[in-house]
């Protein structure tokens, strides 16, 4: 299986690493022709604002809604949750806008509010080491959707069909089990 | 068990800056233009480094109305400057909620033999290295990220390239260290040994490592990059230049596609004049400001 990490802005080498270590092959991707050959895509934590803005250029929502659309899986990790949510809080306009869920940006406080609990993940683990970094939270799950985690009543991780969100940051821990259920994903889509 | 401020929470919010810019503003207008263009951060300052620089006396921690409406303005993380050594002006900072704390060279130090102990604090810190000895001091005090001080407010790159190439070296050095090697070396660079360590392992620093002082142009932070930068700061250089907003943009993409020569070359087409550079050799010795620190 080969998985793509959008690599314009952000946490990217920690997304490679983790799909390496669950036997992906792995690769960063930095132009919209190397969507085409992916069996997957990653969108990473980073800042949304600044992906957003690098991603209006040089035809990625287009190319990436098309990648959604064809029923290839996209995993997206706190910025990666918001770019990929139908409906984002105080905002007229979604981003990519793939994925039914509806998301509150910055929702936990700014970043001396950070910090990290082990929490149950539906299907994944029942401890799993979740880091929020000035996280948002889910807000809303569609009806064809699955809450994987939550963390004081607020919805944090959620799979929607072939689209996997999580308002954490898997990719600063060594924890590989998210990465193997997103990776069972993408076997499953083919 | 809810943790809050640890060490893989405050170096991870660096970790999610990686392959961004975080810009210089001295206002709310200046914070939205900055968070349009696409920085993934702002720093919040009453003068940007090339106005310090003119005005000269001592210059301390910003105004905190501006803090405070940078806050208020932009969705994105802010951070600030205190004082090397002053962490008093860190914690008020901190208190106002700001994002990341700069101990910073371009601000008047406030203690001549000690920087502020960081690890007491929940908010993350920033500091500038000119070496790697001085880079692993920092981290051994708490700094959740690096980066290079460069000369701060010249709009030259050449201190900047300078600080990384050393780092860059040194670290390629110890890596292929034999390990009998690595106590002399920390007694050399004056670094922890157990930091050291790590870069024998690991071959890089513990934390992200960005450019600081001097990028003036999208070429120059695309030069960065390819240097082995994780992202870029940009001080004077946007606010400066004659249009910012084209400016600021134009940073941001040579930032992300930095081997990307034909997109460097589009962008940098009719961006007017870029900041005014100052000669390194003709600013005093003890004015320069990449000397402050320990």
């Amino acid at each position: 299986m080969k998985i793509g990490v959008l690599a314009l802005q952000g946490a990217v080498v920690e997304h490679l690493r983790l799909l390496e270590a669950v036997g992906a092959t792995a690769v960063a991707v930095k132009k919209v022709e190397e969507l085409h050959d992916l069996d997957g895509l990653v969108i990473p934590g980073g800042e949304s604002t600044t992906i957003s803005k690098l991603m209006h250029q040089y035809g990625w929502m287009e190319a990436i809604r098309a990648f959604g659309e064809a029923g290839k899986p996209i995993f997206g990790t706190c910025a990666g949750a918001i770019l990929l949510a139908k409906q984002i809080e105080g905002q007229q306009e979604a981003h990519l806008g793939l994925m039914d869920i509806k998301v509150a940006r910055n929702a936990f406080g700014r970043q001396k509010d950070s910090f990290e609990v082990n929490l149950p993940v539906a299907g994944v683990a029942a401890d799993y080491p979740a880091v929020f970094i000035r996280a948002p939270y889910l807000m809303e799950v569609g009806e064809a959707g699955q809450v994987l985690a939550k963390y004081e009543d607020k919805i944090v991780a959620a799979r929607v069909g072939q689209y996997l969100a999580a308002a954490f940051h898997p990719e600063l821990t060594e924890d590989t089990r998210l990465h193997k259920y997103f990776l069972d994903m993408v076997k499953e889509s083919k | 068990m809810v943790q809050v401020g640890t060490d893989r929470v405050k170096k991870g919010m660096a970790e999610m800056q990686k392959g961004g810019v975080i810009m210089d503003v001295v206002n709310a207008e200046q914070a939205k233009i900055a968070e349009a263009a696409g920085a993934v951060a702002v720093m919040a300052l009453e003068r940007v480094p090339s106005d310090i620089r003119a005005a000269g006396g001592v210059a301390r921690m910003a105004d905190l109305s501006i803090v405070e409406d940078v806050l208020k303005a932009v969705s994105i993380p802010v951070m600030a400057k205190a004082r090397i050594g002053h962490f008093v002006e860190a914690r008020v900072l901190e208190s106002l909620g700001v994002d990341y704390l700069d101990e910073s060279e371009v601000l008047t130090p406030a203690d001549d033999l000690y920087h502020i102990n960081k690890k007491d604090f929940t908010v993350p810190f920033v500091c500038g290295a000119r070496d790697l000895g001085e880079a692993l001091r920092r981290i051994g005090e708490g700094a959740s990220m690096i980066r290079t001080k460069g000369e701060p407010g010249t709009g030259n790159i050449v201190e900047a390239v300078r600080h990384m190439r050393t780092m860059m070296a040194q670290i390629r050095k110890v890596q292929a260290m034999s390990y009998d090697e690595l106590m002399a070396e920390a007694k050399n660079l004056g670094a922890p040994y157990d930091l050291l360590e790590y870069v024998h392992k690991n071959g890089k620093l513990p934390v992200v490592n960005f450019a600081a002082g001097g990028v003036a142009t999208p070429a120059d932070a695309a030069l960065m990059m390819q240097l082995g930068s994780d992202g870029v700061f940009v001080g004077s250089g946007i606010f400066k230049s004659e249009n910012p907003e084209k400016f600021a943009r134009a940073i941001v993409e040579a930032t992300t596609h930095y081997t990307d020569y034909e997109l460097i070359a589009r962008v940098s087409k009719g961006l007017g004049s870029p900041m005014q550079g100052i000669e390194i050799s003709k600013i005093r010795e003890a004015d320069r400001m990449q000397e402050r620190g320990w």
